[in-house]
């Protein structure tokens, strides 16, 4: 490498070792340990010249219903935000991509506004809505659809719900990305060959933005999975995920080496989703 | 058969109005002279009052912004030396990993990244504070504004600091006379988004600051685990103008610069 190429990289590359390289083999090493009353509060890896290696903790991971559970409702909620996210989309980008081309660019950073905005008093706004005294409940009795208070938050309809809203404008623009791209030849053609409107964007329009749909559903998973603030506030204790067990171990248990092992199964529950969207990205790049 | 139709209508209409809806209730209520956070009491200023009088709040508030100062330099600085790195120098050993390590930040979810980060902090024997938490959310930051940074310079053409180089500027000037004033608008929109990124942060934050460094988002998510306050809904709405001001000062800085390309 040049010198100039050595003067670009040495601090990024320094900078990442240190901070993120290091960090999560910490972790690693850490969920092999045991805890025990010192500082720091594990067992070392190597003590009296020998290598300790306690699988104790993920055996306990896949024995304990406590962690299964939370796994379960990872997936689950996550599943159920990704498909939310991708329903309202596609009929939001849809909408976009059909309005008036010089709308289109204030249409999306309309759109993307609400992101980029604090997230935590996005998910807190829902609280004030959500519960049995809030907006929503309020409005619904006023209206006399209902007499009693409906029970929405610290449930899974609450966390369903805050995922969802948290992540659409994430999910919108990748399925944006792919409707715009399309010629509407194509579904003229389908028209003009008999299709029905309806007939035609299910055979035509959603498979050649299939890409895009699988991009934008990843994109919104992968961060689902792992979430913490949207079930801690608007879930329970049913709904109960990993990102939380993982807290609580830290932070009340005082259990470095059991939040260890569970960062690691986070981690590679994300690798395989995480390295279909590489692909999926520089696939799209070289073409 | 390119129409608008009234179910496209509806759709817009509809998530629009989702997205936007719950902020501006915690707006409106901010403004609310009642305790009550669901019930009108006519417009008051009563709770920004109570908020200003409140020195934990104000102290975490100036926390958090010289946490995201440093932050998103720090993060701004590294992305635009990752991304040069990677788009300058071919394919050198190592590329993939190294890109992959930046990148993994954007990725991995943010209590990994707290508890990691943590651990190092420990085993470094680094007091835990505003360093710690500044350092976190510049690996954070950096991840994106690599993004930013790399995909500006993509589409810049290699061809106009050869060009200033012939014509007898250094490398170091070519950079800073040629590719930097082009490369403008992606380095501010990378510090306001890790600028922002930093300020919004709870995850990260709780897990590295120390007992006299608290921030802003982490004290108003204690509060928020407790219930609904006027007083939050009043402090949720700073927040919010202040990172519209950012976004909206990112797209303006953005859209002036684009005519020169």
């Amino acid at each position: 490498m040049t010198r100039r190429g050595f003067v670009l990289i040495a601090l990024p590359a320094l900078w990442t070792a240190l901070l993120v390289a290091v960090p999560l083999l910490m972790v690693l090493k850490i969920s092999f340990a045991e805890p025990q009353m010192a500082q720091p509060p594990y067992t070392p890896l190597f003590a009296d010249g020998a290598l300790r290696i306690h699988f104790g903790n993920y055996t306990l991971l896949m024995a304990d219903a406590l962690y299964l559970r939370a796994l379960g409702n990872s997936l689950l909620y996550a599943g159920i935000g990704t498909i939310c996210c991708l329903t309202l989309g596609l009929a939001i980008a849809r909408a976009v991509e059909r309005a008036a081309p010089r709308w289109q660019p204030f249409l999306l950073v309309l759109i993307i506004l609400p992101f980029w905005t604090s997230f935590l008093i996005r998910v807190y706004a829902w609280i004030a809505l959500l519960k049995p005294e809030g907006l929503i409940n309020a409005a619904l009795i006023w209206f006399g659809l209902i007499d009693e208070p409906l029970v929405m938050i610290n449930t899974g309809f609450g966390v369903a719900l805050g995922m969802t809203y948290s992540y659409l404008p994430f999910a919108i623009l990748p399925i944006y990305a792919s409707l715009v791209g399309q010629s509407p030849k194509l579904t003229e053609a389908a028209v003009d060959l008999g299709a029905s409107p309806l007939q035609a964007f299910w055979l035509v329009t959603l498979p050649l933005a299939r890409p895009g749909l699988i991009a934008a559903g990843l994109m919104v998973f992968i961060p689902m999975v792992g979430e913490f603030v949207i079930p801690d506030l608007l879930g329970g204790s049913a709904t109960i995920m990993l990102g939380q067990t993982l807290w609580t171990e830290f932070f009340s248990n005082r259990d470095w080496t059991m939040a260890s092992a569970l960062a690691v199964l986070l981690t590679l529950l994300l690798l395989g989703p995480a390295l279909w969207l590489q692909r999926l990205e520089l696939g799209g790049r070289t073409r | 058969m390119r129409r608008f139709s009234g179910i496209n209508l509806a759709a817009l209409a509809f998530g629009l109005a989702f997205l936007y809806l719950p902020i501006l209730l915690v707006v409106i209520f901010s403004f609310n002279a009642s305790k009550l956070v669901t019930v009108w009491g006519g417009f008051s200023l009563h709770w920004y009052g109570v908020l200003f009088s409140n020195p934990a709040y104000l102290e975490a508030a100036l926390h958090s912004l010289q946490i995201a100062v440093a932050a998103a330099t720090l993060a701004t600085l590294l992305g635009t030396l990752g991304a040069l790195a990677l788009t300058r120098l071919g394919r050198f050993p190592g590329r993939q990993v190294f890109g992959g390590l930046m990148l993994a930040p954007m990725v991995l979810p943010e209590v990994i990244l707290g508890v990691s980060a943590l651990m190092l902090f420990v085993a470094l024997d680094l007091e835990r504070g505003l360093l710690t938490v500044a350092l976190a959310h510049a690996t954070f930051g950096t991840a994106f504004a690599l993004v930013i940074i790399q995909s500006k310079l993509v589409s810049l053409d290699p061809n106009l600091e050869a060009a200033a180089r012939d014509l007898g500027a250094g490398p170091v000037s070519a950079f800073l006379l040629v590719t930097v004033p082009s490369l403008l608008p992606a380095l501010v929109a990378s510090w306001l988004l890790a600028f922002t990124l930093s300020l919004d942060d709870v995850v990260i934050a709780s897990f590295v600051n120390g007992p006299g460094a608290t921030t802003l988002p982490v004290r108003v998510y204690s509060a928020v685990r407790l219930g609904v306050s006027p007083e939050i809904n009043a402090i949720s709405t700073i927040m919010l103008a202040l990172v519209s001001l950012c976004v909206i000062a990112a797209s303006l800085l953005y859209k002036r610069n684009l005519p020169r390309h």
